[in-house]
């Protein structure tokens, strides 16, 4: 217990003196709050309401998590970090551990400023934005998983590529913040359904509209995305680990 | 009781044997250098000895405890400073080695009593409050020596400590590195003849993963008629045994 807290302090002290880690985890789904909020104050039609946008660019938000832990695995692997750790008496559950929960307060603290942004431009105040909190965690899941995966099997390079413009873009289209992915219709709205994060921004947005409980299908979809996810990281972690 | 002893200790890779048959002894408080050039075997036996890869077959004991059935003891007994950097770059030269401390179970003050006395030793005090990422090449080398020995290893693995270093970093890690002799046993890998002839008690040259010749510095010369380690090691690589 004590060496994955000293080991998740590490994690978790290298993300956040990043400062990218700062401007794409806080800074930049706050600019694109504004910036839609903007055009949907010029425009007569509901494209980006904010108890709609607020949800959804939460989600994205957290995309960003699996870019920073990813790109943090991938450069202990490159510097031989990891080696050196190898040698120590830790157990590979110790690594995993400390490489998943500090992104988990990373992820409410994420959440939490863009739902006070929303609120400042005027994303009238309920309290289901607790809610909204709440059902950050099992959707941070899928991202946090996906970070180890990623970092397990790819270099930093690869990393900057797959999780940087990939992933962001993955769940940016085929989660429906940014249009209704039921108007599109055919194999785009299949492979959105497939997978977790339409699932994900339509739990945030159901939180925030108190209707929740008849929705937690999506719920179970995030879950079994984020157990199934958790499973394949920990296998990539453990065969890169052996691999060294 | 020796530092090491392996006994048929073997590495396959599929139809590869990168290490075959080795057997070796390192006696307690040895500067042990084991030279060869590349694809020698010399990264598999670090490997293998410092349980981060299981031996195909074979055994090797490190302070009689053996890396095939006892790892987790043998981890406790041992530290490695691999060749790349192996610090944590926007972690502080201080925090980096209180982690270290910490992983091996030092308290939190303990740990910071460690970091402490570990940076007077490597002269790092004046860096202890600098991002490790930051600091040079030489500077980095020295802290990822002194992350290895706050964990009081009674065995060291050196894996090219000074590769990439300047002459005058290179001459001071020197200094740090013969301090050690007799405190504790150390593995040195090098491909510096002169590195290896400056440090180490003996040295062992491998070869096609097998050990070719163990003796000191002066023994290998003579063994070989050369005038110098260089020489040695060349000539031995001209018979094709290297």
């Amino acid at each position: 217990m004590r060496q994955t807290a000293l080991l998740s302090r590490r994690t978790a002290k290298e993300i956040l003196r990043d400062p990218l880690t700062l401007f794409f985890g806080l800074g930049f789904p706050l600019i694109l709050l504004a910036l839609l909020t903007a055009i949907q104050a010029n425009i007569p039609e509901k494209l980006f309401v904010l108890d709609q946008l607020a949800p959804g660019i939460s989600v994205f938000g957290l995309s960003f998590l699996s870019l920073f832990s990813a790109l943090l695995l991938s450069k202990d692997r490159g510097s031989a970090l990891l080696l050196r750790l190898y040698t120590t008496p830790l157990r590979p559950v110790h690594y995993i551990l400390s490489y998943m929960l500090p992104l988990l307060p990373m992820a409410l603290l994420q959440s939490l400023v863009c739902y006070g942004f929303a609120l400042i431009l005027g994303l009238p105040w309920s309290w289901n934005l607790l809610l909204c909190l709440a059902v950050t965690i099992p959707v941070s899941w899928i991202f946090i998983a996906l970070g180890l995966l990623f970092g397990s099997l790819l270099n930093e390079k690869q990393v900057g590529g797959v999780c940087g413009a990939l992933l962001t873009n993955l769940t940016g289209w085929l989660s429906g913040i940014w249009f209704d992915v039921n108007l599109v219709g055919g194999a785009f709205l299949t492979a959105a359904k497939l997978l977790p994060f339409y699932h994900g921004v339509a739990l945030a947005r159901a939180a925030y509209a108190g209707t929740l409980t008849e929705h937690l299908d999506h719920l179970w979809v995030v879950l079994a995305w984020g157990a199934a996810l958790t499973a394949a990281a920990m296998w990539a972690f453990l065969r890169q680990m052996r691999k060294n | 009781m020796n530092a090491i002893e392996t006994h048929g200790l073997t590495k396959r890779y599929g139809a590869l044997t990168a290490v075959d048959g080795l057997e070796l002894t390192v006696r307690r408080g040895e500067l042990f250098a084991l030279l060869g050039v590349n694809g020698a075997g010399k990264t598999t036996t670090i490997k293998m000895l410092s349980c981060l890869t299981r031996p195909s077959a074979g055994e090797a004991l490190l302070l009689g405890k053996s890396v095939v059935r006892e790892p987790e003891d043998v981890k406790r007994l041992i530290a490695v400073s691999p060749q790349e950097t192996a610090v944590a770059p926007k972690l502080t030269v201080r925090e980096n080695l209180e982690l270290m401390a910490g992983i091996h179970g030092a308290g939190r003050s303990a740990a910071r009593e460690k970091a402490r006395e570990l940076a007077a030793r490597f002269s790092l005090e004046e860096q202890m409050d600098r991002q490790a990422g930051k600091l040079s090449g030489g500077w980095q080398r020295r802290l990822s020596i002194a992350m290895a020995l706050i964990l009081e290893p009674k065995i060291l693995f050196l894996d090219e400590p000074t590769l990439g270093l300047d002459v005058l970093a290179r001459a001071e890690l020197w200094e740090q590195i013969r301090a050690l002799k007799g405190e504790i046993t150390v593995i040195l890998t090098t491909h510096y003849m002169e590195e290896a002839e400056a440090l180490s008690d003996r040295i062992g040259v491998m070869g096609r993963g097998r050990l070719l010749r163990v003796g000191s510095a002066a023994e290998l010369e003579a063994e070989t008629g050369a005038d110098s380690l260089e020489a040695a090691f060349i000539a031995l690589a001209k018979e094709g045994k290297v």
